[in-house]
């Protein structure tokens, strides 16, 4: 290679450096808000399943406009809604009176389930129990008239619960426990799938999911006597629900609100159902 | 001419990527506190050093359960890494023959690729199940971590390790058994010591990594707020703590996570500079 | 000579515990690439490789995430290189040692050492929302070349270093100047272990999970440019084992990301003996 060339691709490779670099510090913006780009959705590992669903269905129906979903939590949701991160930020419960200033659309109405290991003969628990478990006060399943130990090599309780930031939790925390803290020796997990993990593999575990994630590996028991389902649900007799809501700043872009018109649509709420979850009972709004 | 007036200006940009790293630190390390130390010192350094309530939405700062667990962890993963890591150092350097040690050293660099997800899998699939029936406690524990832990920082305490021991001179081994001291006296007696400084490099690195891992501790360590009092005890390592809450903190909790990433920081930082001035005066001779 | 014997046997024993040492820790190693590998690879079949994912992961394939993968790491990888073998050939060839070059050292070293959590920290603060960013391959890609650049500053440093004074001085007793001397006979002499230091780079940057998973996000789509949102393969494999919607699909994901990271090392390793045979 001539000396001339030699120097000629060092500088090349300077230059290229230093356009990048400026690329990423001027340009930045200009990929986010334009024609023909993603729609994003982030939030709620709860609402993400259904979101997904709806959105691979969406995208074959409306061609040419992809969309993209991210977890985070209810929390980090509200925040990429606000933050302008997201178009639309998904959350499992109600907007805190900190958080409003955004509009909120319901999608589908969920309960939070109690689930327990299949191995466990437990088949209903009272608010007072519940909370007492999770403040740390009843430790042992025998203390609920459990005989003999499930399959640990004790019977004291392992608690699961999910991170301060999620829906579910808040939801949980709402219903369950009113102004007290769980406790913080409850294992905490960030996402449904560790907390059924955890309550399908330990025989002494207990945790809260949401109802439409609940499989054959755990046991979702009765709340206050009443198991979570549909019809419970709806009557109100099964107390834990939520709603998953579709949030965004001020009114929605009109992709977003293409987005969420489809959800609340005869498909989208198809899916709902499909997915687990409650549809909110009307045809499209 | 113009080719000095064009050396002096390659020089000077060639300066000024050099100096990126320091400046990328610099930026990193600003951005850090920048956020982190008001909160601190708002709420007094001690608060947060001291504390031991972690209820960051209800204004409970306390990081003392994840600085406890943090130390406990990387001790633990210490003591397992050292002796079996040097072992493989001092095997690599001394005791294998030339084919043997061609094999092991790539392995062992495998066993550095290796994505930490993975092995924070591999814990929740054989490590934890394991603590849990035949230990006992929930398996998520300071124990699955420190074990996974250290497996992880193997490949960097040996590879640092062994180049300390390759470099000391060969008379000192080869004068010691000249006096009549067996292969392994010789290591141990002589080798060993003219390495240490290497050596105590190689573990303070591998300090270093076990502070900073975040991935496979979360799967594997409960996440517990709690100062562990058993190593069957779930904990919360200060990298999880980040990482479980950083997606949705906002306001005031976000501040108390970047004052985590200060802690962290500064303990890192500590630890390198002990491990580079070690190098450096181990070099010296 | 009771004395001889017992400290021969004494030696025989540390001999034993060696070894054994160096079996354990390589049996380690075999499990876990064994467990990986024995459930993951029958999953691994051309559709797997080329199709998208259907359910969320629980059904197709990974392409976007390999696409997602290649693309973060590309871009980290040109952004890092030209700035540290950049750094390197000047603290080799433009410098002797001085308290500067010691702090430029020193700042290497300590980046080397910062958690990738505090990365994503930082990326996610600065690139997603400062920079106006969003989660997008851009954001991934420059917080990976930040923290992959120690590696190839350290490896591109050694490699220069070790090229002989006397292809320099030949260099510049032929007239050339100083940086016709490094591009023309240095660094083409150095081109191997500079290759291994970004092939490092890239193994590292493969398997990072903490800082891709907070700036380039979790988006199951193949990004079409660089301000998309990608999902690389070690974000995919934490999401899908961590939410357990599919666990062949996991292992299937982490054997090919293992399959990766072993062909990557087993290229550097190889340039690594080519470099040191050639350099002596």
């Amino acid at each position: 290679m001539s000396r001339g060339a030699a120097m000629g691709r060092r500088a090349q490779i300077l230059a290229l450096c230093g356009v990048l670099l400026c690329l990423c510090s001027s340009v930045g913006g200009c990929g986010r808000k334009g024609h023909g780009r993603a729609l994003v959705l982030a939030g709620s590992t709860s609402v993400q399943p259904l979101a997904e669903l709806i959105a691979e269905h969406y995208e074959v129906e409306h061609h040419g406009r992809p969309v993209n979903v991210q977890g985070g939590g209810s929390t980090a949701g509200v925040k990429a809604a606000t933050d302008g991160a997201a178009d639309i930020g998904m959350s499992s419960r109600k907007p805190k009176d900190e958080e409003k200033g955004l509009d909120a659309i319901a999608v589908a109405v969920d309960a939070v389930a109690l689930i327990v290991n299949p191995a466990n003969p437990i088949t209903d628990l009272g608010r007072e129990q519940v909370a007492g478990i999770y403040l740390g006060e009843i430790t042992r399943w025998s203390d609920l008239g459990v005989e003999g130990l499930i399959g640990g090599r004790t019977d004291a309780i392992t608690v699961v619960t999910r991170e301060e930031g999620s829906g579910t939790r808040s939801a949980f925390e709402e219903g369950v426990m009113g102004k007290a803290d769980i406790s913080s020796r409850a294992l905490v997990q960030d996402s449904t799938g560790t907390v059924r993990a955890i309550v399908a593999s330990d025989p002494n575990a207990v945790g809260y999911i949401s109802l439409g994630m609940v499989t054959n590996e755990v046991k979702a028991i009765a709340y206050n006597g009443v198991l979570p389902s549909e019809a419970t649900v709806r009557t109100g007799a099964y107390a834990l629900s939520r709603p998953f809501l579709f949030l965004t700043r001020g009114a929605p872009s009109p992709a977003a609100q293409d987005f969420i018109d489809y959800a609340l649509g005869s498909e989208g709420q198809g899916l709902v159902a499909q997915a687990g979850c409650i549809p909110v009972g009307g045809e499209g709004e | 001419m113009r080719a000095r007036r064009g050396e002096v200006a390659i020089e000077r940009a060639l300066l000024l990527l050099a100096l990126s790293a320091v400046l990328m630190l610099g930026l990193i390390a600003v951005f850090i506190f920048l956020q982190g130390l008001p909160i601190m010192v708002k709420h007094g350094p001690g608060s947060f050093l001291f504390g031991t309530r972690w209820a960051p939405t209800k204004g409970g700062f306390g990081l003392l359960p994840m600085i406890a667990s943090s130390v406990i962890v990387t001790l633990g993963a210490m003591v397992i890494a050292v002796p079996l890591g040097l072992s493989c150092a001092i095997f690599l350097s001394e005791i294998a023959p030339r084919r043997v040690a061609n094999f092991v050293r790539p392995a062992i660099q495998l066993l550095a690729g290796i994505p930490s997800v993975v092995f924070g899998f591999i814990g929740i699939l054989i490590v934890v199940p394991l603590i849990r029936n035949y230990l006992g406690g929930p398996g998520l524990s300071v124990l699955a971590a420190t074990i996974i832990l250290g497996i992880m920082v193997l490949p960097t305490l040996i590879s640092i390790a062994e180049d300390a021991i390759e470099a000391v001179p060969r008379p000192y081994k080869e004068g010691a058994m000249a006096l009549g001291c067996t292969h392994s006296q010789a290591i141990f007696g002589v080798m060993l010591p003219a390495a240490r400084g290497g050596i105590l490099a190689a573990v303070i690195l591998a300090m270093g990594r076990a502070v900073g891992e975040t991935m496979a501790v979360i799967m594997v360590i409960g996440n517990a707020a709690i100062v562990p009092q058993s190593p069957l005890d779930p904990a919360r390592t200060l990298t999880s703590n980040i990482a479980l809450e950083m997606g949705y903190a906002a306001g005031e909790h976000q501040q108390a996570l970047f004052a985590t990433g200060v802690v962290l920081f500064v303990f890192i930082m500590l630890l390198n500079s002990i491990a580079t001035l070690r190098v450096v005066r181990g070099d010296r001779r | 000579m009771t004395r001889w014997i017992n400290v021969e046997v004494r030696h025989r024993i540390v001999v034993v515990g060696l070894w054994s040492a160096a079996v354990t820790t390589l049996a380690v190693l075999a499990l876990i690439i064994g467990i990986v590998l024995w459930n993951g690879v029958p999953m691994i079949t051309w559709s797997f490789l080329l199709e998208g994912p259907k359910e969320m992961g629980r059904a197709g394939g990974i392409f976007p995430t390999i696409v997602g993968t290649v693309a973060v790491t590309l871009l980290a990888i040109l952004v890092a290189t030209p700035i540290g073998v950049g750094s390197a050939v000047y603290l080799t060839e433009y410098t002797s040692e001085s308290p500067l070059t010691r702090v430029i050292r020193f700042g290497a070293e300590c980046l080397a050492g910062i958690p990738s959590v505090i990365f994503g920290l930082f990326g996610f603060i600065f690139f997603v929302i400062q920079l106006k960013m969003g989660w997008s391959v851009m954001s991934g890609g420059l917080t990976l070349a930040v923290m992959i650049l120690p590696t190839i500053m350290r490896t591109a440093e050694e490699a220069i270093k070790s090229v002989p004074e006397s292809y320099r001085e030949a260099g510049f007793s032929t007239g050339a100047t100083r940086w016709q001397t490094v591009t023309q006979v240095v660094l083409p002499a150095a081109l191997p272990g500079i290759v291994t230091g970004i092939v490092l780079g890239i193994g590292r940057g493969v398997g990072e999970t903490a800082a891709v998973i907070f700036t380039a996000g979790s988006s199951l789509h193949v990004p079409t440019s660089v301000f998309s949102p990608a999902r690389t393969m070690a974000v995919h494999f934490y999401i899908l084992a961590r939410e357990g919607l599919s666990m062949s699909h996991a292992y299937g994901t982490a054997a090919v990301l293992v399959i990766l990271i072993l062909a990557i090392n087993v290229t550097a390793n190889w340039l690594m003996l080519r470099f040191r045979a050639k350099s002596t």
